[in-house]
């Protein structure tokens, strides 16, 4: 073997560091590449605007569209305002103890938890305990208990942003703690807890797992009404046409693969700027 | 007035706090009593050890040994390529790349985790799979090597993430005390910034790991879903995972079967949370320096 000096090891090091950080962004290029050079040529205004037809395996896919956006709208509603609170109760309230540990360790655990596990508890809680139904409504349901520890961990970060000296400042003058919360600290919080909002919103409008037992069905030929309605979905939808059903166009499948890649990635590129755009906007 | 106004918000806040705790115990409350029941007709031994999951035959089989040899093959052949790039990734963007790209290569590999993973299933579906089975020669190209592969690109991002902030937080002394010492560059990072972060690259790997272990969607499109014990990784298995998503359709609510994926959930459950919690114990590690 050969022995090569400091300087031409650190050299060839450094070249394989490189070459493996380009394996590790490549993926991303090369499925948004394939899905878009496959996909462009389905998206229509009628592909996005119309009932699926001849047994889904051609016309639109309206109804998958409308339901994943009733699906996520419905979670992000439930579960920011629970988020939130827990995080306010984590970072302005808890002391650090043995009971706070445990409420950490159950917010890791929660956010480890696989996303068919979250789908066995929605269909046994929500869907047969509660007698919701396949619906919207237990679907959003069950996302929006996965997203917890996402929405908590991210609120808590931006609350934990705000400088200490702004809730003396504000105590201090006799205002009351939860009054220097709601006037002080949180609008200074927002930009981060939306921020976490919509990547949460991202998140989910991919997940399919936990909508397939709760919320999803094959094929529905109305658009949903109220939130007990059964709903198609995109994820689901992109599922089923590429794997359940034989003689499927593939326009239609990778048509479909597009619209929900570019509602994920640009949900996701939208926080991103957000967040560059208000680290540099801060007020301290 | 303000006064019980603020009560009543401090009792809803907390609430909240503490609404994470009761949804895990809730969670595993739920598996476990769907699952005991199960347990306890069918025999825990049974289901650990069985060696056949044959849930329509007569008498009905649930031995979760192939599921469970299944989600290992695929996951161990996943670290063994996402452990590697990511940690090499990391290092390159803390390290090396040029300061002004450190944010944007960061974002492109975080990028990752934002594509679905029916999505990375479906890609893998059409264009791997198919050079899997011509490439290597095997019937299918649907197996647990396609799996591995394609659940490696969605673990990458985990731990590239978390290896990152790692390897950033280690004190700026140790690196020039070795530079002051005459150590190159290179040797400093391997030999010195390597092991201070260790234990959070370590964390890092877990909850990749947990990541790949509770993938569903992909690996129930890529890996054949043949519920057997495979003699090589070039053959399909079925993973704990997409068992549960493939069959919780078909079963009648309430019966052995359905009872029988609550099992599983109960497994994976208690799976994911010891990796979660060890993890969680070397972020911790890390944290306190």
């Amino acid at each position: 073997m050969i022995k090569l000096n400091p300087k031409s090891s650190q050299k060839l090091s450094y070249f394989i560091l490189f070459l493996a950080t380009i394996l590790a962004i490549a993926p991303v290029i090369i499925i948004v590449f394939i899905i878009v050079k496959n996909g462009l040529s389905a998206i229509t205004w009628e592909f996005l605007t119309s009932m699926p037809k001849n047994g889904i395996r051609e016309g639109g896919i309206l109804p998958a569209i409308l339901g994943t956006l009733s699906i996520v709208a419905c979670a992000i509603i439930i579960t920011l305002p629970i988020g939130v609170f827990a995080a306010i109760y984590l970072n302005e309230y808890a002391r650090d103890d043995l009971f706070t540990r445990v409420i950490k360790l159950a917010i890791v655990n929660l956010a480890g938890i696989p996303s068919v596990v979250y789908g066995l508890f929605g269909l046994g809680i929500f869907v047969m305990f509660l007698r919701l139904g396949v619906s919207i409504i237990a679907g959003s349901l069950t996302l929006s208990i996965m997203e917890l520890p996402v929405i908590i961990t991210t609120a808590r970060s931006a609350l934990n942003n705000v400088p200490h000296s702004f809730r003396e400042a504000s105590l201090s003058l006799g205002v009351s703690r939860w009054q220097t919360i709601k006037y002080v600290v949180l609008p200074n919080a927002i930009p981060g807890i939306l921020t976490g909002a919509v990547l949460s919103i991202a998140r989910i409008s991919g997940e399919t797992a936990p909508i397939l037992f709760t919320a999803v069905a094959f094929y529905v030929p109305r658009l949903p009404h109220s939130i007990f309605d059964q709903v198609m979905a995109l994820p689901y939808h992109l599922y089923i046409v590429s794997t359940q059903i034989p003689c499927m166009s593939r326009k239609v499948i990778f048509g479909t693969a597009l619209v929900l890649l570019l509602l994920v990635l640009t949900v996701n590129f939208v926080a991103i700027v957000a967040r560059v755009y208000f680290r540099r906007h801060r007020k301290w | 007035m303000r006064l019980s106004i603020d009560t009543i918000v401090e009792a809803v806040i907390f609430i909240c706090g503490i609404i994470s705790v009761i949804f895990v115990v809730l969670i595993f409350g739920f598996l476990f009593k769907e699952g005991f029941d199960f347990l306890k007709d069918f025999g825990i031994l049974r289901f650990v050890t069985g060696k056949f999951w044959y849930p329509s035959s007569n008498p009905a089989l649930f031995g979760i040994l192939p599921l469970v040899v299944g989600s290992l093959l695929v996951t161990f052949g996943a670290c063994a390529v996402a452990i590697p790039i990511g940690v090499m990734a990391a290092l390159y963007i803390s390290e090396v790349a040029p300061k002004n790209m450190r944010d944007i290569l960061k974002s492109s590999v975080e990028l990752m985790a934002a594509v679905p993973s029916v999505v990375v299933g479906f890609v893998g579906m059409t264009t791997f799979v198919p050079v899997v089975k011509v490439f290597f020669n095997v019937p299918t190209g649907l197996t647990a090597f396609s799996g591995s592969i394609m659940l490696a690109f969605m673990a990458i991002p985990t731990i590239v993430t978390i290896s990152e902030d790692a390897i950033r937080s280690v004190p700026w002394q140790y690196k020039e005390g070795a530079l002051a010492l005459g150590a190159t560059k290179w040797q400093t990072l391997r030999r010195v910034v390597l092991k201070a972060a260790m234990p959070g690259i370590i964390a890092a790997i877990m909850l990749g790991i947990g990541r790949v272990i509770g993938e569903t969607m992909a690996v129930m499109m890529i890996t054949g879903n043949a519920a057997c014990i495979p003699n090589s990784i070039f053959e399909p298995v079925r993973t704990m995972t997409a068992t549960i998503a493939a069959e919780m359709g078909e079963t009648v609510k309430g019966g052995t079967h359905y009872k029988a994926l609550f099992a599983i959930g109960l497994v994976l459950f208690l799976i994911t949370f010891i990796v979660n919690f060890v993890a969680d114990l070397f972020l911790r590690k890390t944290q306190n320096r």
